[in-house]
């Protein structure tokens, strides 16, 4: 089934007849999320109207967890059955999960200035974060620093899966140490301790970021292979021009 | 085991041969030290405060700069191959490699340490918390560093993107050695940071060896 879909033609085939099915229902939901979590949400009792950048810091920082999570393991897939896509839908993957890190690092800021009182703390979650967004900094360095492409994404592949240790460190950071960061109060085992009227728009959010995620990660994928197609036919081009 | 050791006193050797490389790193370490006070003033109690933490920060800095020739020399001229093709695993290779970089640069980096800490004015308590840190977190971070070392063979502007990897993978060492220096000069248990610098040396002692051969074998492919 997966050894199939390496064949690049049919790989595309399949892209373009999903990626109507991720990508529309990702811009419904981000926009039903958004209206819920802007205008028919409740204030919190606390936080007043602030509490809405919420519903843009959570989800980018879960997405900026799976979306590297992903790349682990597509980088893993890659170095061990070297399925040719593998690798590429990490390459593809990483730009858009430093993306979604800088997002929740950038909106964590704007909500830590009004509730802390601070632009940025250098407690555990948030330093692990920002360790996080410069993996994903490295592993985009490592892959174009050798001239042969190939070498570079197995060197960066090797690297994807060596950071992944700092996932469960993000993860645990908040209960291992005491932070100033709020420790899980959606996934817990006594159940979520946010009320249905914020965490139902919460979760509609996070899938439509998750759907916006698979959309822009397909796209990417044919645009890198186009581009390595357009590379080598301009490489065969300049052969035949000397071999004249 | 054999070729470990044969392969540690080979690198012992090369590096006894060029005993300035090993020297520069060393001084690096005082001269990137020593600019601190220049920098913050010297009010001798501001400076046994940020002691610690400038006797870490500056040891990592000095040590990323001695990552770059770890494998390089022998990639460009065929021994690596050589010893790949040899009947000792790769990964065997690997911790030789870490291992004669610890002694040939961490080492020397750790006796210069309490040099640098009589500089700042540490006080007493905390020679004991310091030497210990540097004694188990030096070896992580020449284990650390050759994996980066190994990723980055054969690339373009190698030091500053190893710099870049490996930099962050080596935060918890400084944030747990000096937090460690910081307790015992508060009077505060140390065991708990120093366990946990004893656990990610073990833990970099099993895992990075894997790293590190298989990039080397990415990078010989």
């Amino acid at each position: 089934m997966i050894q199939q879909y390496a064949n690049p033609a049919r790989f595309n085939r399949l892209a373009a007849t999903l990626m109507p099915w991720f990508a529309w229902p990702a811009g419904v939901l981000i926009a039903v999320g958004l209206y819920f979590a802007l205008f028919n949400s409740p204030p919190d009792y606390q936080q007043g109207d602030t509490v809405r950048i919420m519903y843009v810091h959570v989800p980018s920082a879960w997405m900026a967890l799976f979306v590297y999570t992903s790349m682990a393991i597509s980088s893993a897939v890659g170095l061990i059955w070297k399925h040719p896509l593998a690798h590429l839908s990490a390459q593809a993957a990483a730009p858009i999960g430093a993306c979604f890190t800088f997002v929740c690092l950038l909106t964590g800021s704007l909500w830590g200035k009004p509730m802390w009182g601070t632009w940025w703390v250098w407690d555990a979650r948030l330093t692990s974060v920002l360790i996080l967004f410069f993996l994903y900094l490295g592993f985009m360095a490592l892959q174009n620093a050798f001239d042969d492409p190939a070498r570079g994404e197995r060197s960066a592949a090797i690297l994807a899966i060596i950071g992944f240790i700092n996932v469960p460190i993000i993860k645990f950071s908040v209960d291992w140490w005491n932070t100033l960061h709020q420790p899980a109060s959606v996934v817990k085992i006594s159940g979520p301790a946010i009320h249905s009227s914020m965490l139902i728009p919460l979760f509609v959010m996070g899938v439509g970021f998750t759907l916006y995620f698979c959309a822009l990660l397909l796209l990417r994928m044919k645009t890198l292979m186009l581009a390595r197609r357009a590379r080598g036919m301009s490489m065969a081009q300049l052969h035949q021009q000397a071999s004249e | 085991m054999n070729a470990l050791v044969l392969i540690m006193r080979r690198e012992i050797r090369l590096a006894l041969r060029q005993i300035g490389e090993s020297a520069i790193i060393v001084l690096f370490f005082v001269l990137a030290a020593v600019l601190f006070p220049f920098g913050v003033g010297p009010e001798p109690n501001m400076l046994a405060r940020i002691a610690p933490g400038v006797v870490w920060v500056t040891a990592l800095l000095a040590a990323m700069l001695s990552f770059e020739r770890l494998f390089t020399p022998d990639f460009e001229d065929g021994s690596l191959e050589q010893l790949a093709l040899g009947p000792a695993p790769l990964e065997m290779i690997a911790l030789a490699k870490a291992a004669a970089h610890w002694l040939t640069t961490g080492l020397p980096l750790m006796i210069a340490a309490p040099l640098i800490a009589v500089l700042y004015r540490l006080p007493d308590a905390g020679y004991g918390a310091l030497m210990t840190t540097m004694a188990l977190g030096t070896p992580t971070i020449s284990l650390i560093g050759t994996v980066g070392a190994a990723l980055t063979l054969g690339s373009r502007r190698g030091g500053v993107l190893l710099s870049l990897l490996v930099i962050p993978l080596i935060v918890p060492v400084l944030i747990f050695g000096t937090a460690a220096i910081d307790a015992a000069i508060g009077g505060i248990p140390v065991r708990q940071h120093l366990m946990l610098m004893g656990g990610f040396l073990l833990g970099a002692l099993v895992l990075t060896p894997l790293a590190t051969a298989a990039a080397l074998r990415q990078a010989l492919e």
